[in-house]
């Protein structure tokens, strides 16, 4: 339901919206287009990111908020901290519980190995649950996986690591193939063909999907398998730090019991390191579709103990997202809404982009609007928007349409007493997915023995822009890999710990900090985002 | 009272007041409270926010999921964090897609009352009953059909007398109609064949040592199936 404030903006809009209908609002000129993004698209932008000061990748530009969050000390005091005689000692440790997690601990408990799974939240509480859209495989008679290799790289701005990518779309079928072995109840025809359709840069329709549940049938299932399996999950604590030996190979981690505040120790042959994306950092202060745990902690962690970061620099934003109702800020609403010509309208009901120009410059235009010209829409909550008037739809293709066309977003708008058809909705740009992260190998190894890197929190896969269908599949692939490579190397005597284990890296890390001038007494991983009001 | 922009909400009753129009979870967050259980995805897929409430002159319990219920004046709540629900294990591939598979792993579905809670609290408005009685008739296509938006938050099996754990009986039923019911995608056995004899193996080695040009070319030349 909307506030009489927002009723007061809405009844403008209205009354625009006849004179709007003929209107054509005009294109940007590609000098207007690169001026835009320059002034307003956060990667754009030379205010969205910084040099890293300290660390491997050292004179590297990222957000801001990773930046803040790789340069905080460690939870832990490496003068006082003594690694007391270890609470578990496993041979894969795997930390995450999301889709690469857990397919990392299937593949290594199958190949032999003993399995600790760690996760911050509940097993299962991740972005993979989230994702609706589809998981892409070229497994059909007019697709190969040469083609779907040319799309992802075409994809991500010709960035992408060859190998990676080459990893990516040869196991592509397999991974269908293990899910739905593992029964996974894809979307098929009766014959049994995968339904399929296009996303966003796909060349063929490869996008395979389970209704509108993709994920969470995936993570579901993941879930239900690794339960059967009998492998150990210890939820709610997450890893606060990684243990290294004597010569940097990393030999363990510290965990942080979140309700008892007591730490443990795991020793382990092999790590496996899962812990998904950085939504929740609210990079350049926007909202999020990620879910409440994506808070870098993998990156921070990763880096302190010598990986490489790449690509953080491009962050993937969607330009419609949810700005009220509060309730579903954040979410994605789907292009089609402007596809079947709804336009993009500030407070005072008047038009500002052409609403189908690419993404990165929509998003840009309408922060323009909002930041610069101050005539978006702000809510009671402080979140700024714009309209998207959905009444055109039905104006210009029938009444019914909305519902018709768009039932899930019609649903989920109604149940909030918003009826879009009838009445424009608020949006502005969500932050949706962190394109880079730490370097890895094909087989998920990083630049720190021992340490293995899958999902989200990796980065080479997607260059510097992930195609939609992408990142189930990386997650799938790439854990599996890091999985089966988790468990060899654990057998493999080179793994032993040489000398000491401990948190020797913090201490130099630390000591790095102070000398790039950052005296603080906050502490990394963040955990999780606090919204609690400030007092 | 509280004033014209807010409401009075009692967290296990104690009273805050908070601004209207945020959601259960933002309300809570509002008066102080940091989440570690009760809080997941923030989006309506996960389940991990089940909450229990009362409001005023209302002698009924309701409940509902906290990211996605907008806070009441006067609302009387609490979440449950956690549920220790009955989960079996089984081994999917070895199991077959019938009846006695259910029963054999979750014997108390035969004590289900028909008193329909279980459908009455879902809050993604599933016919959760109905997948019961299908599944106590071995209908198993039918329970993975009915149940399949299921987020696994347990608000059901919290609230049925006959203490049956509905989504774990669902889950059980999905994986065993698609791996043994559910017809399989020939295309797909064809790809692997052709995989596994390595038919793409040396074109996808060239892809990977062209330049940024050549792929570029290749990229913008490529065909789009409409
Ligand atoms: C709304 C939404 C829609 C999407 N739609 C699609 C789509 O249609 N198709 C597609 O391909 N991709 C989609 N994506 C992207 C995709 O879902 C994610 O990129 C992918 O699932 C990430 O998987 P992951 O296993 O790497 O991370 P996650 O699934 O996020 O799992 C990471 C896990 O690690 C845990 N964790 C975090 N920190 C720690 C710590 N310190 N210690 C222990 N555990 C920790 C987290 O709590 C979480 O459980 C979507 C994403 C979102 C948010
Ligand atoms: S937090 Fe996931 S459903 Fe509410």
């Amino acid at each position: 339901m909307y506030t009489p404030e927002m009723k007061a903006s809405i009844e403008l809009v209205g009354r625009s919206r006849n004179r709007r209908l003929k209107e054509t609002f005009p294109r940007l000129t590609p000098d207007e287009k690169q001026k835009l993004l320059k002034d307003f698209h956060p990667d754009h932008r030379p205010d969205t990111l910084r040099e890293l000061k300290v660390g491997k990748s050292a004179g590297q530009r990222v957000p801001h908020e990773l930046a803040d969050v790789l340069e905080l000390k460690s939870h832990l005091d490496p003068d006082t901290f003594v690694l007391g005689s270890p609470d578990y000692e496993v041979d894969v440790l795997v930390i995450g519980g999301g889709g690469a997690g857990a397919s990392a601990a299937l593949m290594a408990q199958e190949s032999g190995a003993s399995v600790l799974l760690v996760t911050k939240l509940r097993l299962g509480d991740a972005n993979t649950m989230m994702a609706q859209g589809g998981i892409q495989a070229a497994d059909k008679a007019n697709d190969s996986p040469v083609i779907h290799y040319l799309d992802v790289m075409g994809g991500g701005g010709y960035f992408n690591k060859p190998d990676l990518v080459k990893a990516l779309v040869f196991d592509a079928p397999f991974v269908i193939r293990w899910l739905e072995d593992l029964g996974c109840m894809f979307s098929k025809l009766p014959d049994g063909t995968m339904e399929t359709i296009h996303g966003g840069g796909t060349s063929r329709k490869r996008m395979h999907f389970a209704r509108d549940y993709t994920g969470a049938e995936i993570m579901r299932t993941l879930r239900d398998e690794v339960r059967n399996r009998g492998i150990e999950v210890i939820e709610f604590s997450p890893a606060i730090e990684l243990l290294l030996d004597e010569e940097g190979k990393c030999a363990g981690a510290v965990l942080l019991n979140l309700e008892t505040n007591e730490k443990s120790i795991v020793r382990s042959r092999s790590t496996v390191l899962a812990t998904g994306g950085f939504g929740r950092l609210h990079v350049a202060g926007f909202p999020t579709t990620n879910h409440y745990g994506a808070t870098a902690d993998g990156l921070v962690m990763a880096y302190r103990a010598g990986a490489n970061l790449i690509y953080l620099d491009a962050t993937q934003f969607h330009p419609t997202g949810v700005a009220y109702p509060e309730q579903i800020l954040g979410q994605l609403v789907t292009e089609k809404v402007r596809g079947l010509g709804a336009q993009l309208v500030n407070a005072e009901g008047e038009q500002f982009v052409y609403p189908l120009e690419t993404r990165d410059a929509v998003s840009a235009a309408i922060i323009r609007e909002c930041v610069e010209r101050k005539k978006g829409f702000t809510t009671i909550t402080g979140q700024p928007g714009v309209w998207l008037d959905s009444p055109m739809i039905d104006l210009i293709h029938g009444k019914g349409t909305v519902e018709r066309e768009l039932p899930a977003m019609y649903r989920q708008y109604k149940r909030f007493g918003i009826d879009m058809s009838q009445e424009p909705i608020l949006i502005y740009p969500t932050l949706h997915y962190q394109n880079g992260g730490v370097e890895i190998d094909d087989e998920g190894r990083t630049a720190v023995p021992n340490l293995f890197v899958a999902g989200e929190t990796s980065g080479g896969v997607h260059g510097k822009n992930r195609l939609m269908g992408n990142s189930l599949l990386d997650i799938l692939v790439f854990g599996r890999r890091a999985g089966v490579a988790a468990a060899a190397n654990a057998k493999d005597g080179r793994s032993a710990p040489s000398g000491k284990v401990g948190i020797e890296h913090v201490r130099a890390y630390h000591r790095e900090l102070e000398k790039a001038g950052i005296i603080t007494d906050r502490v990394s991983p963040i955990l999780l985002p606090d919204y609690t009001r400030r007092r | 009272m509280a004033s014209e922009n807010s409401i009075n909400i009692f967290v296990m009753g104690k009273k805050y007041e908070v601004p209207k129009g945020l959601t259960i979870m933002k309300a809570m967050e509002y008066a102080g409270y940091k989440f570690i259980r009760g809080a997941g995805c923030r989006g309506g897929f996960c389940g991990a926010c089940s909450t229990v409430y009362r409001v005023p002159g209302d002698y009924r319990i309701k409940v509902g999921l906290a990211c996605q219920t907008v806070a009441e004046e006067g609302m009387y709540l609490t979440q449950i964090p956690f549920y220790p629900a009955n989960k079996a294990t089984y081994d999917v591939e070895n199991e077959k897609a019938a009846l006695g598979t259910l029963l054999k792993y979750y014997p108390e579905l035969s004590r289900c009352v028909g008193c329909n809670t279980c459908t009455k609290v879902c809050p993604q408005e599933l016919k959760v009953m109905d997948y019961v009685n299908a599944a106590m008739r071995g209908d198993i296509a039918k329970v993975a059909d009915l149940s399949f938006d299921c987020i696994m938050c347990g608000l059901c099996a919290s609230r049925c007398p006959a203490e049956i754990v509905q989504y774990n009986v669902a889950i059980l039923a999905r994986r065993l109609y698609a791996r043994h019911m559910a017809p399989r995608a020939k295309h797909l056995e064809e790809r692997l064949e052709e995989m596994k004899a390595g038919k793409f193996d040396s074109q996808l080695d060239e892809m990977t040592r062209l330049d940024t040009a050549k792929l570029k070319e290749l990229y913008n030349a490529r065909d789009i199936e409409p």
